[in-house]
Formats: C-alpha cells, sequence, structure tokens
C-alpha cells in the first residue's frame, strides 16, 4: 500500500477534478471528458509499450488512430449492393493483383542475390503493376464514386456490430506497422521518428482521397452505436422510473402534477444523455482495465525484462542471444494495434468519421505529451498521462479566460489588448501544453509518475 | 511551333513554380540540415520557426505601410525582413538560454532533445497564434507580374502564355544570395571552419580550442536568419498561414534527409529535389502531349501519374525510398 501511494494519490485527485467539472459546469462535460480521457489512456498505452519498454519512437500516432476509424467505418456501415455491382469485381481483382506483386517481389528478392538484375527485376514488376492497377481501377473508382454520391459513393462496409471494429481496428493497425517496421525500424531513433511522421501522413492522403473506400473528406456520419440512443431511452418505461427513484427528493418537493410531468420530462432528457456516456465510460473501462492487466503482467514477465534489456543496451541483449530485430518488430505491432483499437474506440463514441480532422498536432503530438507527463515505463503513468494532457488540453480555455480576467482586470472591457487576448484563447491551451512539456522534462524528466523496476 | 509551345506550357506549370518553392525548402532544409549537424538532434520547431519569423515580418510591413514606407514596385515587405530577422533570432536565443542550454550541459540523448524541441514547438505554436490569429494572410504588395501570359503571347506569337510573378524572382535572387553568403561563411571564414570541425568531431574540435558556446550561438543566428528569409518569401509567394507552415516542416524534414542530414549542400539541392518531383509527378501532362504527339495519337486521360491531392505522399515517399537504399542522403560529400 506504501509503496503505491503516489500512484492512488495522483488517480484520487485526478478524479478528484473530474468530479469537479461535474458539480461546476455540467456532468454531460464531465463524462465526455472521462469518455476521451479512457481512449488517450489506450493511445498512451500503446504509445508507452513502443518508447516506455523498447525506446521506440513512433510518431505515427495519428496514422494507426485513422486506420482504427477505418476499421470502424468498413465493419459497421451496412454494404453498399449498388456500388459492388458497378466496381466491385474489378477492386477485388485490384486486391489480387497487390497480393500477386507482393509474391513476386518476394520471389525476386530470394532467388536473385544482391545485383542490379535483382533492382531492375523490383522495379518493373512495381511499375507494371501500378500501371495494371490504375487501368483496372480507374473504371471502377468512378462508377462507385457515382453511385449515389450525396449519401454513399463507397463500398460500403460489413454491416456487423461496430463492437467488432476494436479488434479489426487492432488488426488493420498491426499491419501497417508490420509493413513501417519492417521498412523503418532500422533507422536510427530520430530518423526512425521522422519516417514513421512522415508516412502515418500518407496514410491520412489515402483516407483522405480515395473516396471509394472511406468517402474521404465527404466524411461518414450515422455509424451506429453499440449503446442506446437517447431518443429511444426517453420512451423508455423503466428509464423513466429509474430517472424518477433518482430524482425523488426534487420530484417530491412539487406538487402541482402538470409542473411535475414537465420536470420529470426535462430530467428525463437530460439523464439520457448522461446515462448514454456512462454506457460508454462502462465499455472504455473494461478496454482500458482488460489492456492494463495484460501490460503490466508482461511488464513483469520475463519478455518484460527482455524488452528493457533490449531497450537499455541493445548490443549487449544481442550478445545474450535475443532476438533484437525480430523483439523490436513485435513491440512496434503491438503498440500500434492497441492504438489501432483507441482510433476505432474513438469513431464509436463519435458516431462520425472525419479523415479532414486528423492533424498531428492533436493525434501524434499531443499522445506523445501524455506518454512523456504521465512517465514512460509506467502503465499506471501513461494512463495519468492521458488523463491529466486531456483534461488540462479541454479545461485550458476556462483556465486562461480565468487568468486573462484576472490580469487584465485593470484594464476596461473595450481595451484592444484584452478583447484580442479573449479572440485568441482556444490557443492558450498550445502555450499551456509546451510550457506544462517543458517545465515536466526539465525538473521531472521521467514523469509524474517515474517507470519502476523490481529488483531482484 | 508546337515544340515550342510545349516547352513554354512545362516551364509556366512546373519549372518556374517548382524553382521558387525548391527555393524556399531549401532554406529551411539548410537550417535543419545545420542544427542537425551541429547541436545534434532533429528540431521539430523548424516549420513554426519559420512562421514565428514570418509574422514579425508582417508585422512590420503593417507598420510601414502604416508609415507610408514602401519600395515602390517591390513588396515593403523586403524592407522588413531584416526586423524580422532580428527579432527571431532574439527568440532563438532566449529560447536556447532557458531551455536548449540545460539539455547539451546534461549530455542527454538526441532523443530527449528532439522531444523538447516539441515543446518549444507547441509554445511557439501558440504565440503565433495569440498574436496574429490561425488566419490567411497576404501582406504582398508592389508589382505583382514581371511577365504576363498576355504579354508574353503578343511578344513571341505563341499559344501558350508565360507568367513569371516578381516573387517567384525575388525569391530565387534572395536564395541565390544568401545560399552563396553562408556556403562562403562555412567554407572560408575560420568562424565557419571551427562550426564544420565541430560538426565532424566534436570533442576534436573542443580539443583544439574552438569555444563550443560561440558555435552553438552561430548555428541558432543562421538557423532564425534562415527561417525568416524562408518563411517570408514563402508567405510572399503564396500566404502565410500558421497551419500550413507546421505542415510545411514535413516536406522540409525530408529535403534535408535526401540531401544527407547534416550536409547543408545537400540540404539545399534536396529542397529542389522534394520540389520538382512533387510539382513533376502530379501535373496533369494532357495539354503537353497535345502539342508534341501528332493529331492522331491525341491522348484522351488527362496523363497525370498521381492526383495533386498526394502532392505531399509523393516526397515522403521519396524519402521512404532514400531512407531505404542511402539512409545518408543522397548527397554524401563530407559532412557539413
Amino acid at each position: 500500500m506504501r509503496k503505491n501511494l503516489d500512484v492512488i494519490s495522483a488517480y484520487a485527485i485526478m478524479l478528484g477534478l473530474i468530479i469537479l467539472v461535474g458539480f461546476l459546469q455540467s456532468w454531460n462535460m464531465a463524462l465526455s471528458i472521462l469518455c476521451f480521457c479512457l481512449i488517450s489512456a489506450v493511445m498512451t498505452m500503446g504509445a508507452n509499450i513502443q518508447w516506455g519498454y523498447a525506446g521506440l519512437i513512433n510518431f505515427g500516432i495519428m496514422g494507426y488512430t485513422a486506420l482504427g476509424g477505418l476499421a470502424a467505418v468498413l465493419v459497421s456501415v451496412p454494404p453498399v449492393k449498388e456500388a459492388w455491382q458497378v466496381g466491385g469485381f474489378n477492386m477485388i481483382l485490384c486486391a489480387f493483383l497487390i497480393v500477386l506483386m507482393v509474391f513476386s517481389i518476394r520471389f525476386i528478392i530470394k532467388k536473385y542475390n544482391k545485383s542490379a538484375k535483382k533492382n531492375y527485376g523490383i522495379a518493373a514488376v512495381i511499375i507494371v503493376g501500378l500501371i495494371l492497377l490504375r487501368l483496372i481501377s480507374a473504371p471502377a473508382i468512378e462508377s462507385i464514386e457515382a453511385v449515389n454520391p450525396a449519401t454513399t459513393g463507397f463500398l460500403g462496409g460489413m454491416g456487423l456490430p461496430i463492437l467488432f471494429s476494436w479488434i479489426v481496428g487492432a488488426f488493420f493497425a498491426g499491419a501497417l506497422a508490420y509493413i513501417i517496421g519492417k521498412i523503418a525500424l532500422g533507422l536510427r531513433a530520430d530518423y526512425l521518428a521522422i519516417a514513421t511522421l512522415l508516412i502515418s501522413e500518407i496514410v491520412i492522403a489515402v483516407i483522405k482521397h480515395e473516396d471509394w473506400l472511406s468517402r474521404g473528406v465527404k466524411n461518414v456520419i450515422g455509424l451506429k452505436r453499440p449503446v442506446p440512443y437517447e431518443i429511444d431511452l426517453q420512451s423508455k418505461e423503466w428509464f423513466i422510473n429509474l430517472v424518477e427513484k433518482f430524482n425523488q427528493g426534487t420530484l417530491n418537493l412539487i406538487t402541482n402534477t402538470l409542473e411535475r410531468q414537465q420536470l420529470l420530462k426535462q430530467l428525463v432528457i437530460e439523464s439520457s444523455t448522461v446515462f448514454v456516456k456512462l454506457c460508454f465510460v462502462g465499455l472504455f473501462t473494461a478496454v482500458v482495465i482488460i489492456l492494463l492487466i495484460i501490460t503490466q503482467k508482461a511488464l513483469y514477465s520475463p519478455w518484460g525484462r527482455m524488452m528493457r534489456a533490449i531497450r537499455d543496451n541493445e548490443e549487449a541483449a544481442n550478445a545474450m542471444g535475443k532476438n533484437v530485430v525480430k523483439q523490436h518488430l513485435l513491440i512496434f505491432v503491438l503498440g500500434s494495434a492497441i492504438v489501432g483499437i483507441a482510433g476505432a474506440m474513438m469513431v464509436t463514441y463519435d458516431g462520425l468519421f472525419t479523415p479532414g480532422s486528423y492533424r498531428p498536432m492533436r493525434y501524434t503530438f499531443l499522445i506523445w505529451v501524455m506518454v512523456i507527463v504521465g512517465g514512460s515505463g509506467n502503465n499506471f503513468g501513461a494512463i495519468l498521462g492521458g488523463f491529466a494532457v486531456w483534461f488540462l488540453w479541454i479545461e485550458a480555455a476556462p483556465i486562461a479566460l480565468f487568468l486573462i480576467n484576472f490580469f487584465t482586470s485593470g484594464l476596461e472591457e473595450t481595451n484592444a489588448f484584452r478583447v484580442h487576448l479573449i479572440n485568441s484563447i482556444p490557443y492558450f491551451r498550445y502555450l499551456m501544453m509546451g510550457i506544462g512539456l517543458l517545465l515536466i522534462m526539465r525538473y521531472r524528466p521521467r514523469g509524474i509518475l517515474p517507470e519502476k523496476i523490481k529488483h531482484i | 511551333m508546337d515544340f515550342l509551345n510545349a516547352i513554354v506550357l512545362l516551364l509556366n506549370y512546373l519549372f518556374v513554380p517548382a524553382l521558387s518553392y525548391g527555393s524556399q525548402l531549401a532554406l529551411g532544409a539548410i537550417f535543419v540540415s545545420l542544427i542537425y549537424g551541429i547541436l545534434r538532434f532533429a528540431y521539430f520547431t523548424a516549420g513554426d520557426l519559420m512562421s514565428f519569423g514570418t509574422m514579425f515580418t508582417i508585422l512590420f510591413t503593417w507598420y510601414f505601410q502604416s508609415l507610408g514606407i514602401n519600395l515602390g514596385v517591390l513588396p515593403t515587405a523586403l524592407l522588413a525582413i531584416p526586423f524580422g530577422v532580428v527579432i527571431t533570432i532574439l527568440y532563438v536565443l532566449v529560447k536556447d538560454k532557458l531551455v536548449f542550454s540545460y539539455y547539451r550541459t546534461q549530455k542527454s540523448p538526441p532523443v530527449m532533445l528532439a522531444m523538447v524541441s516539441i515543446g518549444t514547438m507547441f509554445v511557439t505554436q501558440a504565440i503565433v497564434r495569440i498574436v496574429i490569429g490561425p488566419f490567411d494572410r497576404r501582406f504582398f504588395d508592389g508589382e505583382k507580374f514581371i511577365l504576363k501570359a498576355n504579354e508574353f503571347k503578343e511578344m513571341t506569337g505563341l499559344n501558350e502564355g508565360l507568367t513569371i510573378k516578381s516573387t517567384q524572382v525575388i525569391t530565387l535572387l534572395v536564395t541565390i544570395i544568401v545560399v552563396s553568403i553562408l556556403f562562403w561563411f562555412l567554407n572560408k571564414t575560420k568562424t565557419g571552419k571551427s562550426m564544420r570541425a565541430y560538426s565532424d568531431n566534436e570533442d576534436l574540435a573542443l580539443l583544439s580550442g574552438i569555444d563550443p558556446k560561440k558555435v552553438v550561438m552561430i548555428t541558432w543566428i543562421i538557423a532564425a536568419i534562415l527561417a525568416t528569409i524562408g518563411g517570408a518569401l514563402y508567405g510572399l509567394d503564396k500566404s502565410f498561414k500558421p497551419f500550413t507552415y507546421f505542415n510545411n516542416m514535413l516536406p522540409i524534414f525530408a529535403a534535408a534527409i535526401v540531401g544527407g542530414i547534416g550536409n547543408p549542400f545537400g540540404a539545399f539541392l534536396g529542397g529542389y529535389v522534394i520540389a520538382f518531383s512533387e510539382i513533376f509527378i502530379t501535373y496533369a501532362y494532357r495539354k503537353f502531349f497535345v502539342y508534341i504527339l501528332p493529331e492522331s495519337l491525341e491522348p484522351d486521360g488527362l496523363l497525370q501519374l498521381l492526383s495533386t491531392d498526394y502532392k505531399f505522399a509523393v516526397s515522403f515517399s521519396i524519402l521512404v525510398i532514400v531512407l531505404l537504399f542511402r539512409p545518408s542522403g543522397i548527397f554524401k560529400g563530407k559532412v557539413l
């Protein structure tokens, strides 16, 4: 108990802050902050596995998040039959062609030794393949996008419950990470950072502009939820009874039946949104706890010790017969898969997929701030970082407004300087993030909850 | 005649824009490369430092305009650039003193410094957005075109026009001047040589009595100068928007790595490699082939290798290919 005191007190403070928001602003707001805190926590766990356990820098978090979101679309949206009829055959042909290309390149790599001939062979396969792909897919894409472009214009998904997408998202992200890892993991730390950052931009570009796959910047809206809808809840007998029971005290104060009815109606509407959010919180908490148990077990297993050994001294670990390259690839895939889950969770929560909103500031650098602030190498720290930084990110605006009003209270309401500052409140969150990160890195470089290593 | 038309077409839509865009990237890539060579970390604030410098250039431009000062046919911003440079130099030096110097004395690993530069990136971005806002701004004044399409058509009697914007010429001239001064400085002066020595081998340079503080300071000053000039030129040519500048960090990094990071001359060429490949691969060549092929062979598609949406993706793919086959960059040469 004693040694975990810092963890417990840090989490207690965090929960207290969220409850404070519930009292001061609204419970709806507090719960939506909590939901995003939980999603951020999953993302930071993914990044923490890579950075904290293995020392790999992955600045491609945005790409995996978006792939997770894409998985949510491809799993839950019902298939667009018409689009499949006009272009499905060609697209499947293209998929086969890509598989064929990969296998022929592998064949060439195996068959020939390192020579100019091999390089030319690979180049020829790629060029011929790309031309064929272009020829086959171009008419299909055109006709798919022409199918009812205002609402569909894409192939659609599989029409399964959206919860499946959390697993599918993990597989998507893991597959991408496998490819990236094969290409880039040999690079030095900062090269790897830049390469992954740029590759994630390519992923976003593809998702944004391949309309037949994801509807691109036209967005996919109205994804099915795994939890009930507010509007359905409001007419359910049991829910109204539940609300009545909870608010017995306030309701009993009113004697007028009509007023009472009205108040009850309003309370039902309010609590329906809270109830939906609570359902999401339950789902997300389950994911976080499951992942936490798994990662915690992994960290203190022989495998976790090996990863730390590789992180702290690659050459020594190699000399002890550990396959550094293979382990790096494994952990890169695992971490990215977790980020993919978070991406799918986020789209599930929002109910819409907007490829245009994926920006590196929010989805890559902010997550890194969370990991560093929370404490890399410590899962509890990473989760706490996700909570604390997301909380600050959302609550930065009210805090900034308060500070500005406090410091410029000597100036008039209409003072140009004061008005300018108040208009630029949304950008103070960047300032707080930056200064917070710099302070933590300077005075507590291992994070709020530093890594603890049990010595035997 | 058709052949000439085709060439003018390529000049107008590919060559001239690529040359000016490439110069703007090259200026950024050089300073990223310098910082990587001497301070030994990936400087993620690059794009935002450019927007910081440009912001002050714009503010001074507005100030001069309000005073009624202008340069006639030239944009007023040219007069404001030196002032923007001074403020940016002060900013980077203060930042180095407050933030980076601590990690240098601690001998922190490069990754740590890169993370710190992400912190300064957040701060710089906040400052820019708080001071000038996130909106798109144009601050160009003076004569817009040196050569207009119509004039060119009348002059030569060709079907295709050639437009040369004055900002493109200014960009090219300023880049040539700045880069030649820089390379003269690095190769001929004593300070420049000591910087190269420091980049090659830190310990040896320290042993031979080179003052590391001075080297670091000069590096930051050069970085601030290049960032402000590059950013202001980009803003004059296109427009100033903080988000675009942040995004420009990515092709700048691509250029620096393609050219061999730590090698300023490589970075300079890398800027052009990235710019030309971005524009050449995403251009629709239909009109070009209409001119040079006989009528019977006239193409019906757009003949575009990749749609312009994938502009960024092109440069990143080049980067990935370079990283795979030549991790040290195309133009190895000596380091710095």
